[in-house]
């Protein structure tokens, strides 16, 4: 969508991110998805009478790494509040977060729309626990209580409010999803909700004019949904404006299927959260020598490996950010290309090109391709070596991907070794020459375009296991009489 | 042998003079006699209690006693006991079978060996000075029935002071061990703040909640509070530090102790008859031998105002999970989720409950914190750091408890402010974290009189070897409620 002339949109977002912890920010209570309801409900997360919170120091590292790789500040000292609201999924009447003393604060992320690069600004990210989930559909009449989930850590990553469309929403959404799941700190799961966005929404006329008033979208869970919601908003609330309205600060609900938000409670009957430092946790502290320690086990960053890949293997932008944008894809490109002893250009053609196009059309992941790294690099090494032609290992490929063994052994099982001997080559051309005495008359005559006619002959007799080079040298040679 | 100190207790049950089940029986016995007139306990667990009785007896016989196994004690009814009613003085609670053990239910009784007699009556979420705020009806003194025994733990110190139960356990926010151990001729300790874990002991204000006991003796006390004290990892806030040996250094000398005398809380406020025990407390010190000299806290006048925003702002938000949506009371008449909260909420609570939440909402909320949360925290330093200053030149300081004897029923219930400032002598080592004791030092009016040694941080075992020669050297706390 574009936005009109002599209007600007200003966006920033909610992230919500569970973390990767096997127990719960506050209790031992395990944090797996799916479980059946209430398995996964300690005394701490029921919120038992004397029950009392520990902290998860798991917890506090991945939200180090996530600060430490957005380049933020990590807080030396923070510290635990709750946030007090009545909720049946919320157990103990507030939720445990953080408000004045958050553990990152200023970072930023690098995103890139249409070849254009901006810097988003991270206001900040606190930790904080999930709640529970109310189940409205289940038992008519009334409401379930799930709380298997009430305790998961999160770290609630805030933008500035430096997004201008639902474009730039997108890519930053995207590389804070890529990122956090490199860095191992959350799965990335949005169906499940294990990575959810809220949208702040306003509008303005042109960059000068100050902030117009803001609606909050929750709980959208998809990257086309967030585009979608972000533009509905900014389509109803020009409107809404220049029909001589004012838009309300208030919390919307995206619905998926008509694509619209709709006014879920305003602002002005909102919770006083009536946060207060939880006497219950002691502050957190983070000293130099844990960010340390945390920076050393971090893996390569998304940003950094892609410009690895453009220097260390000579790939285009284009190739380098594709294989970069998982880390079981450039692992898997990695490993082709050091055991295949191959040329990195032409491993990144195999990947990027039959091997991906292959996942794609079965729907599986790079941690489920039928040929594994060793056994791509296994073709790719016969390719290089020029036992096979690009042209045979096509073949060979398909067969590996039908289960049919790894590239030698289909080789040899199929006969198809290159014929590289140039005397067998010339012989068999010899054969053909003598074989089609109007067509040689005719190529010599002019007709170029019978040269084909005898790549493909003589491809035929050799059952296409020529050396294509030698095969096209001899053929333009012996025609040449 | 309800007249037996612990170690006496001890003793004979080491000696085989009696057995566990026999001590648990008698025990028993004088509960159901004479209860009825004190209403100390909500529930009597005999079960329980002959079961752990038997346990210890089967213990002892092996030799593989601790010094307390088999012997009885009653636990305030804000510790969790796993399969038994956790009601903490609430119609909230009233249905509330706890499903696991406060950590110091575990150590007594799993560890230490001590048998459980049931659970004692309390002040509604430990809220009150009186004992008049519990959903189960006030505990009576056992010392005057027309009078109050003190709060919250006022079951602690009525069935201990009638010999219904050689010692039990109590908790102190702001001065809920003390001020009802001085009402009924108790010796009664808080230790450190940290020293003993809050995992299982029901959330009034979490930064000023500490359980301790209280006992016919210094000496008993110190043998209880040694087996429950230690770090938790299940309460972040409890101190990774090792427990002093309390009971070693008892006998010990305090000749040259350095004690300080608050000007502050000797100003005014104190009756005639409580100011004649406690000056005679401070001659007796002298006479054994100890410096008393006059020192100042400057800012404990402001003590009653600071708790006063702090322990409500918390407990506003420990009390918001009493919601009838889990467990605890749940409204009938509810039709709505709004319906649920209210009126589950209104009916479950007390008013002095509700009291406390109104006003802890209220200095929580957005353009309040400051003026009054952030500004009590401030002062709450201060009190602190007058603290720190006194330690510095003396070792323990001694002050009067509570202004006055043990006050009628009805007195001050209908005057919140009154029996607020019923605390201004304890909330001050609560704000402050330090350990604080009341003991007896005598009459007034034929009613008992305590006075206070609060100690610096860890330093329960001086405060206990101080309180333990001044008995030695007195008999007021040998003095027990006739008819009992």
């Amino acid at each position: 969508m574009s936005i009109p002339a002599g209007w600007e949109a200003v966006i920033g977002l909610e992230v919500h991110c569970q973390l990767l912890t096997k127990t719960k920010i506050f209790s031992g209570a395990s944090t797996t998805y799916g479980a059946a309801p209430n398995t996964q409900a300690d005394g701490v997360t029921l919120g038992l009478p004397g029950v009392l919170p520990v902290l998860n120091r798991e917890a506090v590292t991945y939200a180090v790494k996530f600060g430490l790789s957005v380049d933020a500040k990590i807080a030396e000292t923070c510290v635990f509040a709750r946030k007090h609201y009545f909720y049946p999924d919320l157990p103990k009447g507030y939720q445990i977060s953080q408000y004045e003393l958050p553990i990152v604060e200023h970072g930023h992320l690098d995103i890139e729309v249409d070849g254009v690069a901006k810097r988003i600004g991270i206001t900040r990210a606190h930790l904080e626990e999930d709640a529970g989930k109310s189940l409205h559909e289940a038992f008519p009449g009334f409401t379930g209580i799930d709380l298997n989930r009430a305790g998961t850590p999160l770290i609630e990553i805030v933008s500035e409010p430096d997004i201008r469309n639902s474009a730039e929403a997108v890519a930053y959404l995207k590389k804070l999803h890529q990122l956090v799941v490199a860095l191992g700190v959350c799965d990335g799961n949005m169906q499940e909700g294990s990575f959810r966005c809220d949208a702040n929404v306003s509008v303005r006329r042109g960059p000068d004019a100050p902030f117009g008033t803001r609606t909050e979208t929750k709980n959208i869970n998809s990257f086309r949904y967030v585009q979608q919601a972000i533009d509905y908003e900014i389509e109803r609330q020009i409107e809404v404006i220049e029909a001589g309205g004012k838009i309300h600060q208030e919390t919307r609900l995206f619905n998926p299927d008509t694509g619209e938000t709709r006014a879920m409670r305003s602002k002005e009957n909102a919770n006083d959260y009536r946060y207060f430092p939880d006497p219950d946790l002691l502050p957190v502290v983070v000293t130099e020598a844990d960010k340390e320690r945390i920076r050393a086990s971090m893996p390569e960053l998304p940003t950094a490996k892609k410009a690895r890949f453009e220097s260390q293997y000579g790939l285009s932008p284009y190739d380098a950010n594709l294989l970069t944008s998982e880390t079981a894809l450039a692992d898997y490109y990695e490993t082709v290309v050091k055991l295949s002893g191959a040329e990195a250009k032409s491993c990144a053609n195999w990947v990027t090109g039959d091997l991906l196009a292959s996942l794609n059309k079965s729907g599986k992941a790079i941690e489920d391709s039928p040929i594994s790294a060793t056994q791509l690099a296994g073709l790719v090494a016969r390719i290089a070596d020029k036992t096979i032609s690009g042209k045979i290992a096509k073949d060979v490929f398909e067969a590996m991907l039908a289960g049919e063994g790894d590239a030698d052994s289909i080789i040899k099982a199929k006969g198809l070794v290159q014929i590289t001997d140039e005397g067998a080559i010339a012989a068999a051309i010899a054969a053909i020459i003598a074989a089609n005495p109007q067509q040689v008359a005719d190529y010599r005559g002019g007709k170029d375009k019978l040269f084909g006619f005898f790549v493909g002959q003589a491809m035929k007799a050799t059952q296409g296991k020529a050396n294509p080079d030698a095969l096209n040298r001899l053929l333009k040679e012996m025609l040449a009489g | 042998m309800h007249t037996l100190s612990l170690k006496e207790l001890s003793a004979g049950l080491a000696a085989k003079k009696f057995s566990s089940r026999e001590l648990t029986q008698h025990y028993l016995a004088r509960i159901a006699e004479r209860d009825g007139a004190l209403n100390s306990f909500v529930t009597v667990t005999p079960e329980i209690a002959l079961a752990q009785a038997d346990a210890a007896d089967a213990r002892l016989a092996q030799g593989d006693g601790a010094p307390l196994t088999g012997i009885p004690l009653a636990q305030k009814d804000i510790f969790c006991t796993e399969g038994v009613r956790t009601a903490c003085g609430s119609k909230m609670l009233d249905k509330f079978i706890s499903p696991y053990d406060a950590t110091i239910v575990r150590k007594l009784h799993a560890e230490a060996g001590m048998v459980m007699l049931g659970k004692l009556n309390m002040d509604e979420f430990a809220m009150g000075s009186s004992n008049e705020t519990s959903w189960y009806g006030p505990v009576k003194n056992p010392w005057d029935l027309g009078r109050v025994p003190g709060g919250s733990s006022g079951g602690s110190v009525a069935c201990v002071a009638a010999g219904l139960a050689p010692i039990a356990t109590a908790t102190d926010t702001g001065g809920s061990i003390r001020q009802p151990a001085a009402f009924t001729n108790l010796t009664g300790i808080k230790p450190t703040y940290g020293r003993v874990s809050r995992f299982g002991m029901i959330a009034f204000a979490s930064s000023l909640d500490q359980a301790g006991v209280v006992a016919r003796s210094t000496e008993d006390a110190a043998l209880v509070l040694q087996a429950m004290s230690g770090f938790d990892p299940l309460d972040s806030t409890s101190i990774e530090r090792p427990v002093d040996d309390l009971v070693a250094g008892l006998g010990a000398s305090i000749k040259g102790l350095k004690i300080g005398l608050p000007k502050e809380y000797f100003a005014e406020g104190m009756s005639p008859g409580v100011r004649a025990c406690v000056e005679a407390a401070i001659a007796q010190f002298k006479a054994l031998g100890a410096e008393v000299r006059e020192i100042s806290l400057p800012n404990a006048p402001l003590s009653v105002p600071t708790y006063y925003v702090v322990a409500p702002a918390e407990a506003s938000s420990n009390l918001a999970r009493f919601d009838g949506v889990r467990y605890g009371h749940r409204s009938a008449e509810a039709r709505t989720l709004e319906e649920l909260y209210k009126k589950s909420r209104g009916e479950g609570f007390g008013a002095e409950v509700q009291r406390r939440i109104m006003i802890g909402t209220y200095v929580l909320s957005h353009g309040y914190y400051d003026a009054y949360y952030l500004q009590a925290q401030k002062v709450r330093k201060l009190i602190y750091e007058d603290f720190k200053r006194a330690y510095e030149t003396v070792d323990v300081i001694l002050a009067p408890t509570t202004t006055d004897v043990a006050f009628k029923f009805g007195d001050k219930s209908d005057d919140p402010v009154a029996m607020y400032l019923n605390d201004i002598y304890t909330i001050a080592a609560n704000l402050a974290g330090i350990p604080a004791m009341s003991l007896p030092c005598g009459f007034s009016e034929g009613l008992p009189v305590g006075f206070q040694l609060m100690g610096n941080y860890f330093d329960e075992g001086r405060l206990l070897q101080v309180a333990h020669q001044y008995q030695l050297a007195t008999d007021f706390h040998r003095a027990t409620p006739k008819g009992f």
